[in-house]
């Protein structure tokens, strides 16, 4: 069993339906993206597996190493081994960064009544700032507070670093950014991928295939209106890039479509895409 | 011993709710009336000029109505109430000189152990007379004066009658009056011209004895270009019957001086917590007043600053919590009657379990206060449906040269900051708290280390059970 089993999920906000049957297996060891249109459900899906209480399941299961993944809080899927580094994260005025990542990095190792000792909290702090390359006056502003949109994902990823998560969804950390900026992020997933040798699994969401082309995920999922409607090898995000995200739309709709009738595995262009 | 509980509040909860036995030398008997004001400046030996004014503010007293505004006070029964105490014989001016028993007490507060650290002199009110005063020698030989009010009294009556009721004046309010008949202890800080106090001035203020008032008077002059900060904390343990705390504070701070006064205060919430203190800043003078209420049953409380010369600054920053059955009702007034004279009033207040908190302030510009600054921001955080938070920022402007602004928040909690923080391993209840401790954090910042350590402990016992 993959350590993140996710089976015929079901999701709406209110009476929106989002998720229409998501299936996904995932492990840590793999990268894997899912692409997607605007509003096609893929940020619902890393919210969803974080806990986010504005969604509601309704029906469908996920297992994480073989536990009820949705019974759980948000605060123990993270002390697990999960992360989400969100597209918009919110800020937090009063509350700095220094003392909101000591209280998470302690939390996720373990620590109960007290928090880890600052000495050794500030010399893991000040490694992972300085392999980031990450302004070292960060942890002392608040919680994203004044950010701007690269600061604000640079400490998405800084936060990942300390918390070395089992699997991390990373939630369109692509967008706006600059070309170089994709590429430091990139990088610094792919450092704490190699790092962890093994012990990681990345779910990168994205709308478009330029951080993919660093990345070079294993396996490439689309989704489109609320399903994962193909997936395949890294080579499906290069048919993405050639084709254009819109040039393909109408493939994904024919593709979809028939789907309801036989679901199989269908040849596109090129590439075999496995069907849902 | 399960206290009757008419109130509801969950005692228990209560940290400091402890009480040593009491040990009186002298218990006056309950009530108010012109005897037990003659006898209390009689046993204090007072010079024939306070006990007339004590006399004359008791009359005051008895003709002023209750204030209409506000909380409810109909509830108090003064003549239900000791207004004199005096648990030992004389003072201790060291530690070892301080009765057994009052030490447990304050040992249990920690206040040995933050003397070591911080304190330069600690002035303990223990009841109405103070118990334990010690001052750093160094300010001695730089005329520094920090006694209780009674000792002042005694050691330097010239400049107690100098300035005593010339701030806040018994005709003030009827409270003001209360105390100015019955005042007994307080601080007595007089710092001398162009001396700068660097280390706080503290002192720890708790009622023991069920039913004593507690009614401390306070009054610091500063003279030109000096500079001290009074930092007060109070604590009190818990009784069944409603206690009144009814202080007064006068401070004085003259041309280019400062004067810093930093309370966090933590009555049971069974007090009544009803104090005034004002202060006039003369030319080119800067009060500051740093007010945290956490405790008390009800709580009105509005630190002024008169700002009559030119020059003149103020800056008065307010926390305060209201949790179950607390009305908190602090707030400020800043009062420009002199050109050029700047103000600026935060105030941060957190309602929870059916608490009400708020903010009442005045900005009063009088006309001729050319060029005069005054900006007030006031932010409410209500953690559940069954809190409440009002705003009431009277407003006179009486001069068309002046600039005011006011900025007025309420928030929530959202569910997106407690999910991004949950999202990273903290708990729900320790998230919470970072976001409480953050909404406050522009107060806190401002505080002594211990005392922002003490409040942000106190808001976390606050906060226990808050998150389902």
């Amino acid at each position: 069993m993959a350590d993140l089993d996710i089976r015929d999920l079901h999701v709406q906000v209110e009476e929106k339906v989002i998720l229409k049957g998501v299936n996904l297996q995932l492990s840590a060891g793999e990268i894997h993206a899912i692409m997607g249109p605007n509003g096609s459900g893929k940020s619902t899906l890393a919210n969803v597996l974080m806990g986010n209480p504005f969604y509601q399941v309704t029906s469908g299961e996920v297992f994480y190493k073989g536990e009820d993944l949705l019974a759980m809080a948000p605060d123990e899927r993270a002390r697990k081994g999960l992360f989400i580094a969100f597209q918009y994260p919110v800020s937090i005025t009063g509350v700095t960064m220094a003392s909101f990542l000591r209280a998470a990095v302690s939390a996720r190792r373990g620590y109960k009544q007290e928090l880890m000792p600052v000495s050794e909290f500030q010399k893991l702090l000040r490694s992972k700032i300085e392999a980031l390359k990450i302004d070292p006056e960060v942890p002392g502003r608040y919680v994203n507070d004044g950010f701007s949109g690269g600061e604000k994902k640079r400490a998405e990823i800084l936060q990942m670093a300390l918390l070395e998560p089992q699997i991390a969804f990373m939630d369109e950390t692509d967008s706006g950014l600059d070309i170089d900026s994709v590429k430091v992020v990139a990088d610094s997933i792919l450092r704490m991928y190699d790092e962890a040798r093994g012990g990681m699994g990345v779910l990168v969401i994205t709308h478009y295939s330029r951080i993919l082309q660093f990345l070079r995920p294993h396996h490439v999922h689309i989704m489109y209106d609320g399903r994962i409607v193909v997936s395949g090898g890294p080579e499906l995000a290069e048919e993405l890039e050639q084709h254009g995200y819109e040039g393909i739309r109408q493939q994904f709709e024919v593709v979809a479509s028939e789907v309801q009738e036989e679901g199989a595995v269908r040849r596109a262009g090129k590439v075999f895409w496995v069907v849902h | 011993m399960a206290p009757t509980n008419p109130l509801g509040i969950d005692l228990d909860h209560y940290e400091w709710g402890f009480r040593d036995p009491e040990k009186y030398v002298f218990k006056a008997r309950k009530g108010l009336d012109r005897e037990i004001v003659e006898m209390i400046s009689s046993m204090k030996g007072e010079p024939e000029w306070m006990r007339a004014f004590r006399l004359h503010s008791l009359e005051h007293f008895f003709r002023r109505p209750l204030p209409t505004w506000g909380a409810d006070l109909t509830q108090i029964d003064f003549n239900d109430i000791y207004y004199y105490l005096k648990p030992t014989d004389g003072k201790g001016h060291t530690w070892e000189d301080v009765p057994e028993g009052i030490k447990r007490t304050f040992d249990r507060l920690g206040i040995p152990e933050a003397e070591k650290k911080y304190l330069a002199g600690v002035g303990a009110q223990y009841e109405s007379e103070s118990v334990y005063h010690n001052l750093k020698e160094e300010w001695e030989k730089l005329g520094v004066i920090f006694l209780d009010t009674d000792s002042a009294l005694r050691e330097h009556p010239d400049i107690v009658r100098e300035y005593l009721g010339t701030v806040v004046p018994p005709e003030d309010n009827k409270l003001a009056a209360l105390n100015s008949a019955v005042w007994s202890g307080g601080s007595f800080i007089y710092v001398p011209a162009g001396v700068k106090v660097d280390i706080p001035l503290q002192a720890y203020f708790r009622i023991n004895a069920e039913k004593a008032g507690q009614f401390e008077r306070t009054m610091i002059i500063c003279e030109p270009g000096s500079y001290v900060h009074y930092v007060e904390g109070c604590t009190a343990p818990i009784y069944t019957t409603d206690l009144l705390h009814s202080a007064v504070v006068e401070i004085i701070v003259k041309e280019g001086a400062r004067c810093r006064y930093t309370t966090i205060q933590n009555w049971s919430t069974n007090t009544y917590n009803l104090v005034t203190k004002r202060a006039v800043a003369y030319r080119d003078a800067t009060m500051e007043w740093v007010d945290g209420n956490i405790g008390s049953k009800v709580t009105m409380k509005y630190p002024s600053v008169y700002m009559v010369e030119p020059g003149a600054k103020a800056e008065i920053l307010s926390v305060v919590f209201a949790g179950k059955g607390q009305y908190q009702d602090p707030g400020a007034k800043v009062v420009h009657a002199a050109p050029h004279t700047q103000s600026s009033v935060v105030s941060k207040s957190i309602a929870k379990d059916g608490g009400r908190a708020g903010y009442r302030g005045l900005v009063k510009v009088y006309p001729g206060a050319v060029g005069s600054k005054c900006a007030v921001r006031c932010d409410a955080l209500i953690l559940d449906d069954r809190s409440r938070s009002d705003t009431y920022p009277y407003m006179e402007i009486d001069e068309m040269d002046a600039s005011v602004t006011h900025e007025a928040t309420v928030s929530k909690v959202s569910d997106e900051q407690l999910f991004y923080l949950m999202s990273r391993g903290i708990r729900a209840d320790e998230a919470m708290n970072m976001i409480v401790r953050g909404f406050i954090e522009p107060i806190v910042k401002e505080l002594p280390l211990e005392y922002a350590v003490e409040l942000n402990r106190l808001i976390a016992m606050e906060m226990e059970g808050s998150v389902g």
